[in-house]
């Protein structure tokens, strides 16, 4: 929240809506998000790379091991999208609510039930539907369930006092019991004897690769999410009002928005997103929902949302650098002998470093927009 | 099963020795027999390789290959049965170069490791799970599993000469067949020493979920229970909370002795090394890797821990007694007659199931004298 209220682009944007920026201006803004985020990216790389020496490994080897590993071939290209694309998803379900001032941790439940509701609603279709159409419910079917499970902890937060961090958090404890309630009961396919699971889709139905990459679908509905939201967010009177509401509740209020609605609706189509991602997890990977959709891009989505300040258009090459060391954590497991922890002190380290850095937005002059716009 | 190929070990070692030449690595066709061929092996697994449980014993199996000579070991730990795990192989296909490949999570298998032998048809993969199907999956695949339900009938055995109260605990993760093999194997054997026995189960619902399984240990000590056993991913927490709070802990999966101490009855362990020794030798000599590969105590699949301090010598004459009959292929836990904790019967008198009998694994009841439910 205090990450809005400091947002230097809110009331700038606020109060420049109307006239044609010059250009200088317009560069020094984006100048300092990218300078201060490349800063502190190589901060957090030094600190690290002090903790790799002090477990006695090279971090000449480990770094090389990792551009190795996440975007030294086409293959490792292939391999970070992969990683990457469930990220985008449930990244906008953090992001989009941080814009009105919320913390949402949750999305991990909007992702198991979207999964278990894609892949409920493809039961009676398969066979009577050609797969695009197929898809379309699956979609909107998950959509709907993540809606409601996320939009339920901004309408609790906003009506009810409750704290949408805890909840959006308990709730998706409850949507995991709730998910092997389903697949080991009324949906479970009967032949998943110890991995219960629901039918599998026929392969026919399944959403496949990106022609000419090994990447599912999955990616090119992310990024577009991705574009949307930023639409939303930046260009649409909606995402305008929202974020007047983060920026200062009373004073949306005293304009008139309507704050409740606002929070409720921004919170649905975060958890919509989220629960998009799980159909992309049952149609594209699992095939079936099972409990392997509870493998945490909920919570990977957290840290991906707050490195890219909760810019939808940054979420996309911040999930892609998150997806490469996820990638190159492997290598450098089987080569350096290092345990897979070693990626979490990484992203760890990072993620500090980054939220510490944050203190530096309006501290450089060089950035500062007036001062372009008076010389221009 | 007259679609599995069913096999032990023992013709698994005649059938390498064959060489048949279907199946075999694109690096080794035409190689010289000899121990020295140089082998990429990868070994994935779920969770951590320390777990003192189901990932430590596969790491335990795959460091006895590393020591053999031409392998080459790459491992990987805390791989998600998601993309990753296909990714995974596939980065150690491409960068390390392995030629055979051990996924040794339940859920690697279908769509993850099926999706990457399509791609790979030069490459072998050994599944551990016991999944694979002749005509349905291809020949670079296969699996590999174990019959560990006669381990825990052995723990149940040390369990009812060690429990006071007449009452023995299980934590369980989910109530899947090879889980409920297991939870009434244990019962069976503690009854096979006093009939009075019964055994309380608690399902935490997920293989690897610390919290519950502390609670699940805790709740079953309060109820009475004095010996304690799990089938969980890692049995770390239950052993030690049991073990702490002065109940007798049998072990699974490997050997916890050192987290339990003079607590540590036995326990039911897996011998993978023997296992992986086997597929090593059989690549490395150009032979065929089994695709249907599976064995119990008599096949060395399975070990016993070495019995504790607090076993009794009454104790220990009856389970090494049970063990040698285990061992001689002789042992049957389940046999008729036998019912279900609903009072239904579910074993008839005239049968008596080998522990590679078919029909058990679709097991869905608990015993008479199991408290708790499947649901």
């Amino acid at each position: 929240m205090t990450v809005q209220a400091n947002d230097p682009g809110l009331s700038i944007s606020a109060g420049s809506g109307t006239r044609i920026r010059p250009l200088l201006e317009w560069f020094a803004r984006r100048a300092e998000a990218v300078a201060i985020g490349l800063v502190a990216i190589l901060i957090g790389l030094a600190l690290f790379s002090l903790f790799i020496l002090v477990i006695g490994k090279s971090p000449v080897t480990l770094f090389q091991l990792m551009y190795t590993g996440g975007f030294g071939s086409w293959f490792s290209v292939q391999n970070s999208l992969s990683r990457a694309a469930p990220l985008l998803l449930t990244a906008l379900c953090v992001a989009l609510p941080a814009r009105l001032g919320l913390v949402i941790i949750g999305g991990e439940g909007a992702v198991v039930l979207g999964g278990v509701a894609a892949a409920a609603a493809a039961m009676p279709l398969l066979g009577l539907v050609p797969p695009a159409v197929l898809f379309v419910f699956m979609g909107l079917a998950a959509m709907v369930i993540g809606g409601l499970w996320i939009g339920l902890a901004g309408f609790l937060r906003h009506y009810r006092g409750v704290n949408e961090t805890i909840s959006s958090l308990l709730l998706a404890y409850i949507a995991i019991a709730l998910m092997n309630q389903f697949v080991e009961g009324p949906l479970r396919d009967p032949a998943s004897l110890n991995k219960p699971s629901t039918r599998p889709l026929p392969a026919e139905y399944m959403m496949g690769d990106i022609p000419g990459m090994d990447v599912h679908w999955g990616l090119i509905i992310g990024i577009l999410a991705c574009i949307l939201s930023w639409i939303l967010m930046e260009a649409t009177s909606y995402g305008f009002a929202a974020r007047i509401a983060g920026g200062n509740v009373r004073a949306a209020q005293i304009q008139g928005l309507p704050v409740g609605k606002l929070i409720t609706g921004f919170t649905a189509i975060a958890g919509s997103f989220a629960g998009l991602a799980g159909m992309v997890e049952v149609a594209a990977v699992q095939g079936s929902a099972n409990a392997s959709l509870a493998a945490g891009y909920g919570y990977t989505g957290i840290l991906v949302a707050f490195l890219a300040r909760h810019n939808p258009l940054a979420i996309i090459p911040v999930a892609i650098l998150l997806g490469g060391i996820d990638a190159s954590g492997g290598l450098i497991q089987r080569r350096m002998g290092l345990p897979d922890a070693t990626v979490l002190v990484l992203q760890g380290t990072l993620f500090i470093v980054i939220l510490f850095c944050e203190t530096f937005y309006g501290r450089f002059r060089i950035f500062d927009p007036d001062l372009w716009k008076r010389s221009a | 099963m007259t679609k599995l190929l069913s096999m032990n070990r023992r013709n698994f070692l005649q059938t390498s020795a064959a060489g048949a030449l279907a199946g075999m690595m694109p690096g080794l066709a035409g190689s010289p027999v000899s121990a020295q061929t140089a082998l990429t092996i990868g070994f994935i697994y779920v969770g951590p390789k320390d777990d003192y449980g189901y990932n430590q014993a596969h790491a335990e199996g795959a460091a006895v290959i590393k020591a053999m000579p031409g392998i080459t070991l790459v491992e990987e730990e805390n791989v998600p049965e998601t993309v990753d795990v296909q990714k995974t192989m596939e980065s150690m296909i491409n960068l390390d170069g392995a030629a055979l490949l051990f996924p040794t999570s339940f859920g690697y298998f279908d769509p993850h490791m099926l999706a990457m032998a399509a791609k790979y048809p030069d490459v072998e993969f050994r599944h551990c799970g016991g999944l694979w199907q002749e005509g349905k999956h291809p020949a670079n695949t296969g699996s590999y599993f174990g019959y560990i339900h006669q381990g825990q009938y052995l723990n149940g055995i040390a369990a009812g000469y060690a429990s006071k109260s007449k009452k023995i605990g299980f934590v369980a993760a989910k109530p899947i067949p090879q889980v409920l093999q297991n939870i009434n194997a244990f019962l069976l054997g503690a009854r096979s020493v006093d009939p009075a026995i019964t055994c309380q189960v608690i399902f935490t619902g997920e293989w690897s979920l610390a919290v519950k399984e502390a609670e699940a240990t805790n709740a079953l000590i309060d109820q009475g229970s004095d010996v304690i056993t799990c089938h969980v991913d890692g049995p770390k927490v239950v052993v030690e909370t049991a073990a702490g709070r002065g109940a007798f802990v049998c072990g699974y999966h490997a050997n916890q002795s050192a987290l339990a101490k003079d607590k540590y009855l036995t326990g039911a362990e897996w011998a993978w090394g023997n296992v992986y020794t086997n597929f090593i030798k059989a690549a490395q000599s150009g032979g065929k890797l089994g695709n249907f590969v599976r064995g119990g105590l008599k096949d060395g699949f399975v070990k016993m821990s070495p019995l504790g301090p607090a076993v009794s010598a009454e104790a220990r004459k009856k389970f090494e007694a049970t063990l040698a009959e285990a061992t001689a292929g002789k042992l049957s836990v389940f046999k008729g007659p036998l019912k279900d904790n609903k009072g239904n019967v579910v074993i008839t008198a005239d049968k008596a199931y080998a522990e590679d009998a078919i029909d058990l694994e679709s097991m869905a009841y608990l015993v008479e004298g199991v408290v708790g439910s499947t649901s």
